[in-house]
């Protein structure tokens, strides 16, 4: 294991991370309980320093720019015009599966999440969907997830623009191409066989895994000094914890 | 002109099908806990795309009997308690939905068409729970599978806005989903901060963010109607209020306490 110290935390990583995949796009979208793309998506438009990509973290006021109410995102979505989004999921599974709903039986489910939100439309019609989850275990990456609230490929007569493109979580970036994924870097600090060990899945890996890129100090400048002020007006909590935003309200 | 509070909601009785706006659009709130006070009971809850402590509250209080939406959390302060206890025991039938599905079954419902067409869901689980929904060939393409969704035509459409004025005109401004939920609904009750003066259509600028009155059936005055959830433009969430309510609500009898302290007490309203 690497012991080298580290001038980082992980959300920051994931942050980097998710930032390079965005890519040079028009419009990013952000949906709920989701701060780690949102600071990324931020990240990635401070990085260009032209306003571009538009962000709409769904959530905002202030970073919104919907006037025809909540139904405007799925109808810009449908339409195409919007180029990123993300999904997180209680499981996902090697088939880029995601499950938003419970686990078990669902009608009678032992584990009940918030539900499918946009997922079951917008997996299928934004072209560059990133998956995101923290938890990297055999509980959150399994086999086959108990519902379906997003599939992650369709029958070939089906409309299917979008799609995933990659699978971000605290231990590793998997890309995501073909109906499967493949690992693509191990962050910091972790290794293949703890990446094994951990997923739930089959996947495909090159001879040699490279290890994810640490954020430079200007990334971790922006991040910290730039993007954290406009993050806690959505993510208060997240903020506070992370970077130091705003922890006033917070101390108890 | 504003009714009372309990006089504005008489229209919504025991299984109502009523719809309400998401957490962050103007949550009514003050109106919600009084409705649980007068015990109102088998409302069937269309939560516009998803719900947070509006749901949870009403679901603990025993008063839903079906919930449709596409979410129900209590964001960044954890899961909704008494809903994921409410799905686990089976005290509550769930319909299961996605955000723009439920946008969709509204458009249909402002049109006066019985359906609207989506696209998505096809292999989902979503899509396989709902046998109220339709997977039909496009009649306008060869092998073009597509849902179809029923119009959604709630019988109250209830939320929380900044103003009112006395012809029954309510200022929405940028929270068009109000609108739309209104347009759907066969009645809508509104609470709001205060009275304007004057009428709201008279100003080009609020009229474009003002639902007439020919939609609203009630309007009742709520200072602060949307606490502890934010309106937005006025006034933001109160978290310290949301993490009081998350940790309370996570047993039953904590519920139970939260309840008395915070919804049956009148100062509360």
């Amino acid at each position: 294991m690497n012991a080298a110290p580290r001038d980082f935390r992980d959300e920051e990583l994931l942050a980097d991370v998710i930032a390079r995949l965005i890519g040079d796009v028009r419009h990013v979208a952000v949906g709920n309980a989701s701060p780690i793309p949102a600071t990324a998506a931020l990240l990635a438009r401070e990085r260009n320093g032209n306003g571009r990509p538009y962000v709409s973290l769904l959530q905002s006021r202030k970073h919104n720019f919907f006037t025809d109410g909540a139904r405007e995102l799925f109808d810009c979505a449908g339409q195409g015009r919007i180029d990123v989004f993300f999904l997180s999921g209680g499981q996902i599974d090697g088939e880029g599966n995601v499950n938003l709903v419970s686990v078990g039986d669902y009608e009678q489910p032992t584990v009940r999440f918030p539900g499918s939100f946009g997922s079951a439309y917008l997996y299928y019609v934004v072209p560059r969907v990133i998956l995101f989850r923290t938890e990297h275990s055999r509980r959150t990456l399994v086999p086959k997830v108990d519902f379906v609230s997003a599939a992650g490929s369709s029958e070939g007569n089906v409309y299917r623009p979008g799609g995933p493109v990659a699978l971000v979580t605290n231990r590793c970036l998997f890309s995501f191409a073909d109906g499967h994924f493949t690992l693509a870097s191990v962050h910091p600090g972790h290794t293949v066989e703890e990446v094994i060990e951990n997923t739930g899945f089959d996947f495909e890996r090159p001879a040699t895994v490279p290890e994810t890129p640490a954020p430079t100090a200007e990334t971790l400048r922006l991040m910290r000094e730039v993007v954290a002020p406009q993050l806690a007006e959505v993510y208060p909590q997240f903020a506070a914890q992370v970077f130091g935003v705003g922890e006033a309200a917070f101390a108890r | 002109m504003a009714k009372s509070l309990d006089e504005a909601l008489s229209c919504i009785g025991d299984g109502c099908e009523l719809i309400v706006p998401r957490e962050v659009s103007g949550v009514p709130m003050a109106a919600t806990r009084a409705l649980i006070r007068r015990g109102v009971k088998k409302l069937h809850l269309v939560a516009l795309p998803t719900s947070s402590l509006q749901a949870d509250l009403l679901i603990g209080a025993g008063c839903v009997a079906t919930l449709e939406t596409s979410a129900v959390s209590l964001g960044e302060f954890g899961p909704a308690p008494r809903f994921g206890d409410a799905i686990r025991s089976g005290a509550i039938t769930m319909k299961d939905a996605t955000c723009p599905a439920l946008h969709a079954g509204l458009q249909a419902a402002e049109k006066g068409v019985p359906f609207m067409p989506l696209r998505g869901l096809i292999g989902s689980d979503v899509l396989k729970y709902r046998d109220d929904w339709k997977v039909i060939d496009s009649p306008f393409a060869d092998d073009d599978p597509i849902v179809l969704l029923p119009a959604i035509r709630p019988d109250v459409a209830l939320m929380h806005a900044p103003m009112a004025d006395r012809f029954g005109n309510v200022w929405i401004g940028r929270q068009r989903e109000l609108a739309m939920m209104a347009h759907a609904a066969e009645k809508t009750v509104v609470t709001v901060e205060k009275m304007h003066d004057g009428d709201l259509l008279d100003n080009p600028v609020l009229a474009a963010g003002t639902l007439p009155g020919f939609y609203v059936e009630a309007i009742a005055i709520a200072e602060r109607g949307a606490w502890p959830l934010p309106l937005p433009d006025y006034y933001g969430a109160d978290a310290e209020h949301l993490a009081l309510y998350a940790k309370m609500a996570a047993t039953a009898e904590g519920f139970a306490e939260y309840m008395d302290k915070y919804v049956y007490e009148r100062r509360a309203a």
